[in-house]
């Protein structure tokens, strides 16, 4: 078989998405943005990036080295902000800082005004009630949120799939069951179960996940189902059938492609969704455990010290244009997989 | 009832199939309603011969034609594949029933994953019954091509850059790429533009004298079956009402229901078809009427049509039609 980087139809599907200038900007915007975060520790750190100390190179955002290599005395993690040590490293070499010169949990013991401090040159967009910076905090938590999202929506993705395949391809009895456990399962109280589930678990990245995903793979099952259950009679599955195809193949090579473009078209919109759900549990205190960083965290700082409105205002734009983003990108994901423009 | 079984060279055969759809019974224990698409079919096929069947539109015809392939089990009868059992066959090896018989689908376009070229679809059955690849694959797949008129080159294009015909002739190729001994045909040129329709028949008695096929012609066209068979079965309401060698159903039509299928044929330079009354639709499928399906739109109905189940002999060789009251009876069967 002739290896297609890109097959016409795809092809044309590109065109289409890049027709739609707002989701194609959207995307570029997004991935700048997504390609900072992932870059973070060379973001925001309160570590230098380099350190030339006399002859010797040294990474210290990659590598500890004990205060002695910079020409302390003690033997312990080395402190950069310690006016000693700085003094020392600028008499024997230079230090190249990350342009936020702050980590997300690193508390500024220099600053002179009471916290949460307003926006200045120090801090961009001013500290927390911690005397953390915020815009550290944000890059940390945009990228959590992210990572997050995209695992959730994975996951629940692929299961999803798998059970609405199952149910729609058998149909019948295995439908009508499945059908009604989803009906049971989505009719349980979400949030209270996950505050009980919060409460007997620490809440980690990969708990919440796990109990997330308990709840999320839900949302592409009936789409799925409704495709197989469409194509399981058109012809050339039969003809496949006929060919003496299992079940599974049949699935996997004929139906699925040809349901993957509702599902796809709907993956956007699914990533929203998740992302908003560990905010909003992070909100009400229920999600990552106290101290990482997360939007939904700063969103109820804001709430609890509406005399700093840098805190609110911060989350509120950082997770409306991370929303508006993403919306922007599913719209034109549809454009490019609808079927009206494609062929 | 038949004869068939006592002849070697019948390849295919039918015995008392039903199949019913719905029935059993409902949470509550209420009885479902079941709809009769196939009310007790005999038929048999000889080896290198091709049986028409006729009907109209939901008499059962691809219902039938579906559980011929296997993909889709009578709920009463069997139908036996050179002496085996179909349902044993499909037990056993999916695979080897699917090297022996083979299906050809009335819409060649949708008969056709749209997101695959044509040299994905072919190579299927030949990677996966055949257990070709490589250079053998490719070889063979230029032979099918070659075999059905198309050029090679088409086998990198996508079904919608076919017209329907090409997509009917690669629908047939990927067929023969099973090396099948019968072919079941559903409709297979009733999407087809006429010149178009010949084209694809003429196709089909080529490769059926070239590979020493068995058809099963499936169809509501009467001068198509008229054109391909040996044999012509009439099915009216999920059974067969009429069977006999092929121009001896045209000529001398036994059953009223073929006669009315004749006379409804549209041909050039006749005006003024036969109408019927307001009553000339099927029967209810939830609820077959007792006796004579056609009774209640047959002319020549008479008392016992209502009380009793025509019966009738179909053999390989003879003519013969489940009515009570035949328009030319036989002399010799």
């Amino acid at each position: 078989m002739p290896n297609i980087i890109l097959s016409p139809l795809n092809k044309r599907r590109m065109v289409n998405f890049r027709a739609n200038k707002r989701g194609y900007w959207s995307l570029v915007i997004f991935a700048i943005l997504f390609v900072i975060c992932l870059a973070a520790e060379f973001v925001a750190n309160d570590k230098p990036i380099f350190v030339k100390f006399d002859d010797n190179w040294y990474v210290p955002i990659l590598s500890d080295h004990p205060e002695t290599a910079y020409g302390g005395d003690f033997d312990v993690e080395t402190d950069f902000y310690d006016p000693y040590i700085l003094g020392k490293i600028e008499d024997h070499g230079f230090a190249i800082w990350p342009p936020i010169p702050f980590s997300y949990n690193t508390i500024d013991f220099q600053m002179r005004e009471p916290q949460p401090a307003s926006p200045s040159a120090r801090h961009w967009l001013g500290t927390d009630d911690l005397g953390r910076d915020v815009l550290a905090r944000l890059i940390y938590g945009f990228r959590i949120s992210i990572l997050f999202g995209l695992a959730l929506t994975a996951i629940s993705s692929v299961i999803g799939i798998a059970a609405g395949a199952v149910q729609g391809y058998f149909g019948g009895w295995v439908d009508l069951g499945a059908q009604r456990v989803i009906e049971i399962w989505s009719g349980l109280p979400q949030l209270f179960i996950l505050i009980i589930l919060a409460s007997l678990f620490a809440p980690g990245f990969w708990t919440l996940l796990f109990i997330l995903v308990l709840f999320s793979w839900m949302s592409l099952t009936g789409l799925v189902r409704a495709e197989f259950l469409r194509a399981r009679n058109l012809e050339y599955v039969r003809a496949a059938r006929a060919l003496g195809m299992t079940d599974t193949r049949i699935m996997y090579r004929h139906v699925l492609p040809n349901a993957m473009v509702a599902t796809i078209t709907f993956l956007p919109f699914v990533l929203n969704g998740s992302i908003v759900a560990l905010t909003s549990l992070d909100f009400l205190g229920l999600g990552m455990p106290p101290g990482s960083p997360s939007l939904g965290e700063l969103l109820a700082q804001g709430k609890n010290n509406l005399q700093a409105p840098w805190l609110g205002l911060t989350a509120f734009f950082a997770i409306a244009l991370m929303l508006s983003l993403l919306i922007f990108i599913g719209e034109a994901v549809r454009d490019a997989f609808d079927p009206r423009k494609t062929f | 009832m038949s004869d068939a079984s006592h002849v070697s060279d019948v390849v295919l055969q039918t015995r008392d199939l039903v199949r019913t759809f719905g029935g059993g019974r409902t949470l509550f224990g209420g009885q479902k309603p079941t709809v009769y698409a196939v009310r007790g079919i005999d038929v048999a096929v000889r080896k290198g011969e091709t049986l028409g069947i006729v009907g109209e539109s939901g008499c059962g015809k691809s219902t039938l034609a579906r559980m011929l392939v296997g993909l889709d089990r009578p709920t009463e009868g069997n139908i036996t594949l050179t002496g085996s059992d179909m349902n044993d066959l499909i037990a056993r090896d999916r695979h080897a029933l699917s090297r022996r018989i083979q299906y050809v689908f009335q819409d060649p376009i949708s008969s056709l994953n749209p997101r695959k070229l044509i040299r994905e679809t072919l190579a299927a059955p030949l990677r996966y019954l055949r257990g070709l690849s490589g250079d053998a694959l490719n070889q063979r797949m230029a032979e099918l091509m070659d075999a059905v008129n198309l050029r090679p080159e088409f086998l990198d294009r996508y079904p919608h850059e076919f017209s329907g015909g090409q997509a009917q002739r690669v629908g047939i190729a990927r067929a023969l790429a099973a090396e099948p001994e019968i072919i079941v045909l559903d409709e297979p040129v009733s999407a087809l533009d006429v010149s178009v329709q010949a084209q694809v028949l003429n196709l089909l008695a080529d490769l059926k004298k070239k590979f020493g096929l068995t058809y099963v012609f499936i169809s509501h066209d009467l001068s198509v079956v008229e054109a391909v068979s040996d044999r012509v079965a009439v099915m009216y309401f999920g059974r067969v009402v009429e069977q006999a060698k092929g121009r001896a159903l045209f000529d001398k039509p036994q059953h009223p229901y073929t006669r009315l299928l004749l006379d409804s044929a549209p041909v050039p330079g006749k005006r003024g078809l036969t109408v019927e009354d307001a009553s000339a639709e099927l029967p209810d499928p939830l609820s077959p009427p007792p006796g004579c399906a056609f009774a209640p739109r047959c002319p020549r109905a008479q008392d016992d049509c209502v009380a009793k189940v025509p019966d009738a002999q179909y053999g390989l060789e003879n003519h013969d039609a489940a009515c009570f009251h035949p328009l030319n009876p036989v002399t010799s069967a």
